[in-house]
């Protein structure tokens, strides 16, 4: 059974996270690079291309590529410091398996027959659905691909899901209904060229940094930004408008944006009734949507929406941009729907400087969730229940339609099937749901109930603290690959260094799972790029389409956006050129977005909103950058934003150390007082564990469509931390600093 | 003055841009010549009410006032308009100039006894590279280049490189950007601006009795 087996202080002593502070080799000894790697950051969508320098077969630092045309050298300090999670101190390199006090080292024939024997025989006993897979998106393409293809084919069961559900799958879902593909439907160099660049929920500056350069390109030229966030963003700040809107009101703000829209003629009818369906509906159903409306549901001035609706209505060129902050709500295909909406109803896109487009989240979550890797997907972004997609699948991998799974689990619902028993044993790679999952309270109970379960991962992460057997994995840096960055740029992803000590590639190891399950006909692979040769052919004709992509072409195009769909094919920078959609009938489709309220809303008992993000310094579950020390100092745990005005009501002061409870739990956290928030919000960025995750707090409630969990409102209450609360937190905050080498 | 002379190109920087990611301080760490320490910060304004940062680099000033005054002659501006870290057997901490540089960018290394701060990546620049920090700064903060790069990336703003602190006029190698019609930054404190400009600290809070003692970190 999936237990600790230790004391969580016992784990960080023994595996980290511990901080590390200068390249391997040391700061006075550093050697000149033998080499430097042309290969992208492994954090975020962006895909910033940077140069690994390496000497005698390690990482030891880092050179800016500024010859790559997105970032042209631009990092953020993750980006910068990222080398240093090669050769770090709590580098797993040994296949591990748990014992009554932890862990004790084995070999990989060992692990491996463990792995596969409780495999069979869960399977055996309680069917092939009951062992399932969950994986993540920091995987390059290629994996993701092999993943979807060794769940289906080698573990032969219908549950396989992915961390993009809790990231982005709302945009997914919006993007879809709405235009039949799922990408964002400009290259960034549009956004120069727009107006007006409108940002709802993205906190571009500290999740996005280099994108911030193409927005203050377009200001150079005299674009206007208006923000919609509940916080003074450093991009907000900025802002010529800023909508701080209630959380989870984001639906109400844009009904409203389109009543003033339509009651200023600023409606470009003829686009609306040559390319779009639904305009009528969509019209009627903001009839009483007047600002006045909306200001009351979203606490900000109708004045205010009103400038925005101008603004907007009365711009040539836009583009606009979303990410998590309208996306991860109970209604977040709705929220994403209802900024379609403003787009589709102007005419604005398909052409320069007239953009959309969701922010792609994590490294990558664009190329990652193309290729089967959903638990309802095959490759090239097709439907497993469609009966042609499928047909076309088996006839690639040489399988008959019995033998391909049909739509299993989401994440969350699959780990509600844990609870219920009705899965037993789980194989997890590149996720660490016990720091990313929403109600991680529920979800560590979850895997105490795993039969067993066995993890993938280069760091002993907070998830795989739980496993029955670790697997040492890869780098991004150690294996070759592809990525697809935000904006639809497939990008090479080069092997700097390979894996230290005894750790395989994460490809390696799932190739011989399969073989040892008897099932290495279908992965006949001897190489990365065959994998990806296979993905052209399995995507080609579906609306993610790499056929026309190769290894070669993106090397010496520094990037080839898809779709790709024949050899020579100069790929697709921008999208719907011939305002058509991907959808059979070629028409955009517009639907009424009615505003409903998040699942829980703040009452007498909870009376305040919480909301969570991210900080610059840290990415998604902070598996990596909490062990970076210079990213660890600037930001080294948990804080909460409350504005002065709540704080003073409260009796707060700054720094003063809190406790924010929900319905589901609670955390104990250093106050930051600060007006760059509303009054009635509070903030927690969530990259941290246990007593320090924010997700303790946070709803399992999903929307109806994408499965998405609501991580961006809750309803909160707020009191002093007592004495020993205080306590408890000065130690878990000491545990977030621990050097490497001093224990 | 422009410096653009060799392969040296001039230094912008665009306060408002500034999203106060600290990329600039983590590069400027990895220079070789200094191991780890950077020579650039970037500091907050005013946390309580802005997330508004702004990176602090030294801004090479045509008449130093560090080099001024220091008494060992231990500080050099090179023939590029480049004011270098202390020379180690001259420098002898004594903190001058970090009392006198008006823009508070020497530090005094406790453990070296040295002052070091920004030679405009000297190793770089010198071989016809950009500084470490404006070729990572991924708003743009931080831009190195000619003036006729930037006058035409940026219509709506323009460089200056003079300074009034009270009655201390400056010419720094160094640009801001600042809206068109602005030809002097002026930071005059004399007692009338102070008044009308330093903002008052907030109300001491507590409305209500804490019912135990606050807790800190």
């Amino acid at each position: 059974m999936a237990k600790l087996t230790l004391p969580i202080d016992e784990y960080i002593r023994l595996y980290g996270p511990h901080i590390s502070d200068s390249p391997v080799s040391g700061w006075e000894n550093k050697p000149e690079p033998e080499k430097l790697v042309k290969t992208h950051c492994c954090f975020c969508g962006m895909q910033c291309g940077i140069q690994l320098a390496v000497s005698n077969n390690r990482v030891i630092g880092f050179e800016p590529w500024e010859e790559f045309p997105f970032n042209e050298g631009r990092l953020c300090p993750k980006g910068v410091k990222r080398y240093m999670q090669s050769n770090h101190p709590d580098r797993l390199t040994d296949p591990l398996i748990r014992t009554a006090h932890g862990f004790r080292k084995a070999s990989w024939d060992e692990a491996l027959d463990l792995v596969v024997s409780k495999l069979q025989s869960i399977q055996q006993k309680h069917g092939n659905n009951a062992f399932a897979m969950m994986s993540g998106v920091s995987l390059t393409t290629e994996k993701s691909y092999l993943v979807g293809k060794f769940a289906r084919l080698a573990l032969r069961t219908a549950n396989l899901d992915y961390n993009g559900r809790f990231c982005m799958v709302s945009a997914g879902g919006g993007n879809k209904k709405a235009f039949g593909i799922d990408r964002t439907a400009n290259s960034w160099v549009d956004i120069p060229k727009a107006e007006v660049v409108w940002i709802a929920g993205s906190n571009v500056s500290e999740c996005f940094p280099t994108l911030n350069h193409y927005i203050w390109r377009a200001r150079d030229c005299g674009a206007k930004l208006v923000v919609v966030d509940p916080r003074v963003t450093p991009i907000a700040r900025t802002a010529d408008l800023h909508l701080a809107i209630r959380p989870g009101s984001d639906s109400a703000l844009n009904q409203a944006i389109l009543h003033e829209l339509i009651a200023h003629g600023d409606v470009n009818q003829a686009f609306v009734d040559q390319y779009c369906t639904g305009w009528e509906e969509l019209r009627d159903s903001v009839a009483t949507c007047t600002p006045e409306w909306a200001a009351e549901i979203c606490g900000i001035d109708a004045d205010l929406i009103r400038q925005a609706a101008h603004l907007w209505g009365g711009a040539k060129t836009s583009f606009l941009l979303h990410a998590r902050g309208i996306e991860q709500h109970t209604k977040g295909v709705e929220n994403v729907l209802s900024n379609i909406n403003l787009v589709l109803a102007t005419g604005r896109i398909g052409r320069e400087g007239c953009g959309y487009g969701t922010i792609t989240g994590q490294g990558n979550g664009q190329g990652g969730r193309e290729h089967g890797h959903k638990c309802d997907q095959l490759p090239g972004n097709r439907d497993i229940e469609n009966p042609e997609h499928r047909a076309y699948i088996c006839k690639v991998w040489g399988i008959t339609d019995e033998e391909l799974p049909h739509k299993g689990k989401t994440a969350v619902e699959l780990f509600e099937a844990v609870d219920t028993g009705e899965i037993r044993g789980m194989l997890n790679i590149c996720c660490n749901p016990a720091v990313s999952h929403p109600d991680t309270n529920f979800l560590r109970s979850c895997l105490e109930k795993l039969e067993f379960f066995c993890v993938i991962d280069f760091f002993m992460s907070e998830t795989a603290r739980y496993a029955d057997v670790v697997l040492p994995g890869s780098l991004h840096e150690e294996e070759e690959g592809t990525s697809t960055s935000a904006e639809g740029r497939v990008c090479r992803i080069r092997a700097a260094v390979p894996p230290p000590g005894n750790a395989w590639t994460d490809t390696a190891i799932l190739l011989e799972i399969a073989r040892r399950l008897g099932r290495e006909q279908y992965f006949p692979y001897t190489d990365n790029e065959q994998i990806f040769n296979e993905l052209r052919v399995a995507s080609h004709g579906g609306t993610a389409d790499y056929y026309g992509i190769t290894w070669k072409r993106i090397e010496e195009e520094m990037g080839v956006f898809w779709p790709c769909p024949e050899m020579g094919h100069p790929g697709t920078p921008r999208l719907f050129e011939d305002l058509k959609s991907y959808h059979p009938d070629g028409k955009f489709h517009l639907y009424p977005t009615p505003y409903r309220p998040s699942y829980e809303m703040p009452d007498k008992d909870y009376p305040f909103w919480l909301t969570s993000g991210r900080s610059v310094f840290h990415y998604l579950s902070g598996t990596q950058t909490r062990r970076i020390k210079f990213l660890v100092d600037k930001f080294p745990g948990p804080v909460c934003e409350m504005h002065p005005a709540l704080a003073q009501r409260l009796g707060f002061v700054d720094r003063q150390l809190v406790v924010v409870e929900t319905r589901r739990g609670q955390i104990v956290v250093p106050l930051q007082v600060t007006e760059a928030i509303r009054e009635d919000t509070l903030f927690i960025p969530y990259h941290w564990s246990e007593k320090l995750a924010v997700n303790q707090l946070t709803v399992r409630a999903l929307d109806p469509i994408s499965k998405m969990p609501e991580f961006k409102t809750a309803a909160c209450r707020v009191r002093a931390a007592t004495a020993a609360e205080a306590e408890r937190l000065r130690s878990d905050y000491k545990n977030l600093r621990i050097e490497a080498g001093t224990v | 003055m422009s410096a653009s002379t060799g392969p040296f190109k001039d230094f912008f920087i665009d306060f408002q841009r500034c999203i106060g990611c600290q990329s600039c301080v983590a590069a400027c760490a990895e220079c070789h010549t200094h191991r780890g320490v950077p020579m650039i910060r970037v500091d907050r304004v005013d946390p309580a009410r802005s997330p508004q940062t702004v990176p602090m680099v030294c801004m090479h000033c045509t008449q130093p006032t560090c080099a001024n005054s220091c008494p060992a002659d231990a500080i050099k501006k090179d023939e590029n308009g480049i004011v270098h870290s202390a020379q180690k057997p001259k420098c002898i901490a004594c903190h001058n100039c970090e009392l006198s540089c008006p823009f508070g960018i020497p530090q005094i290394d406790d453990v070296q006894l040295l002052m070091q701060k920004c030679d405009l990546c000297f190793d770089r620049t010198s071989i016809g590279k950009k500084p470490m920090c404006a070729t990572v700064c991924p708003s743009g903060a931080l831009f190195y280049g000619t003036k006729e790069e930037i006058a035409a990336l940026r219509p709506q703003s323009q460089p200056v490189n003079r300074w009034r602190f009270g009655r201390q006029q400056i010419e720094t190698r160094a640009f801001v950007m600042v809206p068109h019609g602005v030809d002097e930054m002026r930071v005059d404190w004399d007692e009338e601006t102070v008044l009308t400009q330093i903002t008052l600290p907030a109300p001491e809070p507590a409305t209500t009795e804490p019912t135990e003692e606050r807790q800190f970190l």
